[in-house]
């Protein structure tokens, strides 16, 4: 696993006028790992995030994406990840047919890989009644489970999660990471931001941002030894509590 | 007098196609003085039961009180005494942080100054930044904002829907701070959350699920209820553990928890003593095994009616 960088990144840095929002980030991402970007409310994720999938330039600094620049490359790296949000996800007033054809057309898929790929996914998450309803008939839970799948739909090399489960009930959240591990077994990179701090235990290396920097990386092992907690809420808890600039 | 009564309401959404029952028959009751907590994640009619207490929504069927007002007959009473944060941020976002507090105060008929006292440790944080439109702030101060305003006048109860969804595990903490002072000065607070973990903050809680509610009680005496041993399990290799746990004839639940799996058994009998053999023989090193006390989330799931359940069965 270690063999393999998927994403690179060196003194990226964002400034919005005298703001440093992403201060000199610096990090490796491996092939197949379950990479959790944690911060508190404001430490610059979202901005750090932006500039990862490409749509945010950075004031300097360097990084590759698959092996992508993010300055001259960025519609490559469009086409080798994928990407969900809790806030958007999918469209509600599509069918989950229509969101499939739509995502894979976008993604670049014939429409063969896209039929053959849709009905795979159908089966997989048993949704051959609601195939043909609308997204927003189905529970949060559901929505974002085949949102999930259709980010990965053409395989990308990477997904980006931003905080897929806020708001899903217990056992979905759970259903939620047998995805993501099953995903990252598969090969594909999962770069992932929650603020459930159970889920930074699932990760295979967490990194903590506080106030644009990024304070620690490490497996939460690792961490939770070097800072001698129990839990990795309080590994953040004694990170995140020295923050300055508040959200 | 209790503070918020609840009987057998029922709300429905028609949409073309379908009707969703958001508030299926939900009743109980809220204490003077108390904080108490809606817990349960998205869909679980959370919303809807907080905007019929705040008389900004109508119920299909049932009746409710506060403080002995009926929202219904009594709205006009009941909006000069409570506060309500919406889940949504819902303050001006062109005024600034001082005009929108001046705003609130003068709806209800007071002053910023006569009711500082109440807002004050709140609203120091945000002083620094008065002269900044509420629009250009960034979520913690939002929440810091609306809380303020939701209590400028003074109010008897407040009512606040997900303050801390999408805020990190700091900052949701230093709001639970707040809201234990805010309780040591007799106000009643209803408050609701999708974070299992903040339940134990509150006095008494109802799990919700799908409009329903699935219990209410102190968090300890739900706690009390599991009625099951439950175990916490590590080993070196925690994915193949959890796959393992679930093929073990004897498992009746296993989920992944944060650095353990929790297991609870079939039978009681051996239980452990089987398991270790088990996780051996399928190459398990360093090997945990630890009964604990279940967490509101155990709870939660144990009486979660989940018609998906099979596929955690992998």
């Amino acid at each position: 696993m270690k063999n393999e960088i998927v994403i690179k990144t060196e003194k990226l840095t964002k400034k919005f006028g005298d703001f440093i929002a992403a201060n000199e980030i610096t990090f490796e991402v491996y092939k197949g790992e379950i990479f959790g970007f944690l911060g508190a409310n404001g430490a610059g994720k979202t901005t750090a995030m932006k500039m990862l999938i490409g749509i945010s330039k950075p004031s300097y600094g360097n990084a590759q994406i698959g092996g992508f620049d993010i300055y001259k490359q960025t519609e490559q790296i469009k086409k080798s990840i994928g990407y969900m949000s809790q806030k958007f996800s999918l469209y509600e007033d599509l069918t989950i047919r229509e969101n499939i054809q739509l995502f894979g057309g976008i993604y670049g898929l014939s429409n063969k890989q896209i039929e053959k790929k849709g009905n795979e996914l159908i089966d997989k998450l048993q949704l051959h009644d609601e195939a043909d309803k609308l997204v927003v008939s189905l529970p949060l839970g559901w929505k974002q489970k085949l949102a999930f799948s259709i980010a990965i739909l053409h395989e990308p090399k990477i997904v980006f999660l931003d905080e897929p489960t806020g708001g899903v009930d217990p056992i979905t959240r759970r259903q939620f990471w047998d995805m993501i591990y099953e995903a990252a077994h598969h090969g594909i990179t999962v770069f992932v931001t929650t603020h459930y701090m159970d889920e930074a235990e699932y990760c295979d290396r967490v990194s903590i941002m506080v106030d644009g920097v990024i304070t620690a990386l490490d497996s939460p092992k690792n961490l939770k030894e070097q800072y001698k907690a129990n839990s990795m809420n309080e590994v953040f808890v004694t990170l995140a509590r020295g923050a300055k600039r508040g959200e | 007098m209790k503070s918020v009564e609840v009987e057998n309401i029922v709300k429905t959404y028609a949409t073309k196609k379908s009707k969703v029952i958001a508030v299926d028959d939900v009743s109980f009751s809220v204490d003077e003085g108390e904080i108490f907590g809606l817990i349960g994640p998205d869909g679980a009619g959370k919303t809807s039961i907080f905007r019929i207490l705040t008389t900004l929504l109508i119920a299909d069927s049932g009746s409710a009180k506060v403080l002995d007002y009926d929202v219904v007959k009594n709205y006009k009473e009941i909006r000069d005494i409570v506060g309500y944060m919406p889940g949504r941020f819902s303050l001006y976002q062109d005024l600034t942080v001082e005009e929108n507090l001046k705003f609130f105060a003068t709806i209800f008929n007071t002053t910023i100054e006569d009711n500082y006292d109440l807002v004050a440790d709140i609203y120091k944080q945000l002083e620094p930044f008065k002269t900044r439109r509420a629009g250009k702030l960034s979520g913690g101060m939002k929440q810091k904002l609306a809380l303020s305003c939701a209590l400028i006048h003074k109010p008897k109860i407040l009512f606040l829907d997900e303050p801390t969804t999408g805020v990190d595990p700091v900052s949701r903490k230093e709001f639970w701070e707040m809201l234990k002072r805010l309780k040591a000065q007799g106000i009643t607070i209803l408050v609701s959350t999708p974070y299992m973990d903040e339940a134990k903050l509150c006095d008494r809680i109802a799990l919700m699920q799908n409009g329903k509610i699935l219990k209410i009680d102190q968090p300890q005496n739900i706690v009390n209820q599991f009625g099951q041993n439950l175990y916490a399990v590590h080993s070196e290799n925690m994915f193949k553990l959890l796959t393992d746990l679930r093929l073990f004839p004897n498992s009746q639940s296993c989920f992944a928890f944060g650095q353990n799996h929790h297991l609870t058994f079939k039978t009681e009998t051996n239980g452990t003593h089987e398991l270790e053999k088990y996780l051996n023989n399928q190459g398990h090193s360093n090997t945990t095994i630890k009964k604990i006390e279940p967490e509101i989330e155990d709870c939660f799931m144990q009486l979660m009616n989940f018609p998906h359940q099979k596929e955690l069965i992998v």
